[in-house]
């Protein structure tokens, strides 16, 4: 019951996040800080798990494909559609919602308890559109991009790995990672990362903007965001997997 | 005018409001005093609309608030300025950004305009130099000041202050209760300070409501609330060893 009363609760939110806004350029200003803040800023770590994910990938294949029978070039074509097909796109968004689901819900949960939401409330500012539709516009359109770095640099991961551990030779790899490529792939990457990105940033919102009273609320906030977001991605990735590839 | 009419709230199954009905007046400073946990916060924040209420009438002059849906709200909270006790400044932008924030929210102001009236709120509140300041860089006193500095940016005719003086030594409280007082008298505002300071009560307290166990016990001016015979409200007046001696040298004089 509980849970039916919590998802109600969430699409009521969500109605008054996307109400119209007060004022375009204050949103607009706001939706800059927060692509800065919760885009910019993630460049790094989803680079460097890019990169290591991507060289994983590719000595995994190696040493599982270790037969005369498989050509070299699967270990590029595997490195490169498990990259598109699901890490960068879902993995990163786990690791995501560690890093931005839990940023959202305690900074929302911090301006709650120390009543800077009931500030700009008085003021008569719609405080769940004003703080939570930025935050969501930026991660929806900035996570895509996220996700095109992630694709690119997995493969150059995997290249590196391959090539200066000898377990691919440079042109087999780059053979396969052209070898019966699937435009739609990244398509179906890019549709996956759009929501997982809508749920990130809308469950820690919510989470943030319901936080009790007292420090120790808005950590079980940031904690709880985290772990429904993941679950969330987990969810929708197995029904747009059945929805886009079938 | 603010008007509080025969207002019930709950929270948790227990009577935090119990049928409180008060008339604020318009254009002074009027105080809400009593222990912490008696419904001082929970009433103003009723008032303002942050809680809601089970049962009475808020009233802003001829406006019913409480029927009034988020939208309406708006239209009144534009005049409305909040001192919360921990200030409530957002703390990721500067104090000109704070107190430029309504400024750039509600009006179409030029940003030569816009500065020009956060200069003058600031100098009212005797900021000077903390432009570029945060928040956390303020001293506890000074982020009351410039609370009040945005409270007031807009021009508000109704300021709610929150336990102005929790946190601050008595100079500070004295001159942030000044700051109040003088505002208050300047903008013409209707004024609402919660606080359990008796200093505060006789030093700007034009009317003062006592409200224990979430009822109002008393009202009154200030030069009447010593003279009282309303049990509660001498038991939290003169609870401490200070008061209790100057009530008995009082009396004693006069006898």
């Amino acid at each position: 019951m509980k849970v039916i009363s919590t998802i109600g609760d969430y699409f009521i939110f969500l109605g008054h996040v996307f109400r119209k806004p007060e004022k375009h350029y204050m949103y607009y200003r706001q939706t800059m800080k927060e692509i800065i803040s919760l885009g910019v800023n993630s460049i790094g770590i989803v680079m460097v798990i890019s990169v290591f994910m991507g060289a994983v990938i590719t000595l995994q294949t190696a040493y599982n494909t270790d037969n005369p029978i498989y050509p070299r070039y699967l270990i590029g074509l595997g490195c490169r559609d498990s990259i598109i097909l699901e890490f960068s796109s879902t993995v990163i968004a786990l690791i995501l919602a560690g890093k931005v689901g839990s940023h959202i819900a305690s900074e929302i949960g911090t301006m709650r308890v120390s009543e800077q939401i009931d500030a700009l409330e008085i003021m008569g500012v719609n405080t769940a559109s004003y703080l939570i539709m930025p935050k969501i516009v930026a991660t929806v359109i900035f996570n895509p991009l996220l996700t095109l770095m992630s694709i690119i640099v997995g493969i150059l991961g995997g290249w590196l790995a391959g090539v200066t551990t000898g377990v691919v030779s440079s042109q087999d790899f780059i053979y396969g990672i052209q070898f019966a490529f699937i435009p739609y792939y990244i398509t179906y990457s890019l549709i996956k990362t759009v929501v997982f990105a809508f749920i990130i940033s809308s469950v820690s919102a919510y989470q943030g903007f319901n936080t009790g009273d007292g420090a120790l609320e808005v950590g079980k906030a940031s904690t709880r965001a985290v772990v429904y977001s993941c679950v969330m991605i987990l969810l929708f990735n197995l029904i747009l997997t059945q929805l886009l590839l079938s | 005018m603010i008007r509080v009419v025969n207002v019930n709230k709950q929270l948790g199954g227990k009577n935090v409001l119990d049928n409180v009905s008060i008339n604020f007046e318009a254009g002074k400073t009027n105080i809400v005093i009593g222990r912490s946990g008696s419904g001082k916060t929970v009433l103003l924040k009723a008032i303002v609309g942050l809680h809601g209420i089970d049962s009475g009438e808020i009233w802003y002059d001829r406006v019913r608030f409480d029927r009034l849906d988020f939208r309406q709200k708006k239209g009144i909270r534009k005049e409305m300025g909040m001192l919360f006790q921990g200030s409530a400044l957002f703390d990721s932008i500067s104090v000109e950004e704070n107190v430029m924030f309504k400024l750039n929210m509600f009006t179409n102001m030029s940003t030569a305009e816009k500065r020009k009236r956060v200069d003058f709120c600031l100098d009212h509140v005797n900021i000077k130099d903390a432009h570029r300041m945060l928040p956390s860089e303020l001293s506890g006193g000074m982020r009351k000041r410039v609370a009040i500095a945005r409270a007031i940016a807009l021009n508000p005719r109704y300021l709610f202050c929150d336990e102005p003086n929790s946190g601050l030594d008595p100079l500070t409280a004295i001159l942030i209760d000044q700051l109040i007082k003088d505002i208050t008298t300047e903008f013409k505002m209707t004024t609402i300070v919660n606080t359990h300071d008796m200093n505060s009560v006789m030093e700007i307290g034009e009317k003062v409501v006592f409200i224990s166990g979430g009822r109002k016990y008393w009202e009154g001016a200030n030069n009447e609330i010593l003279k009282s015979d309303c049990k509660p409200l001498n038991d939290f007046i003169f609870a401490g060893e200070m008061a209790k001696l100057l009530k008995d040298q009082s009396s004693s004089t006069s006898s």
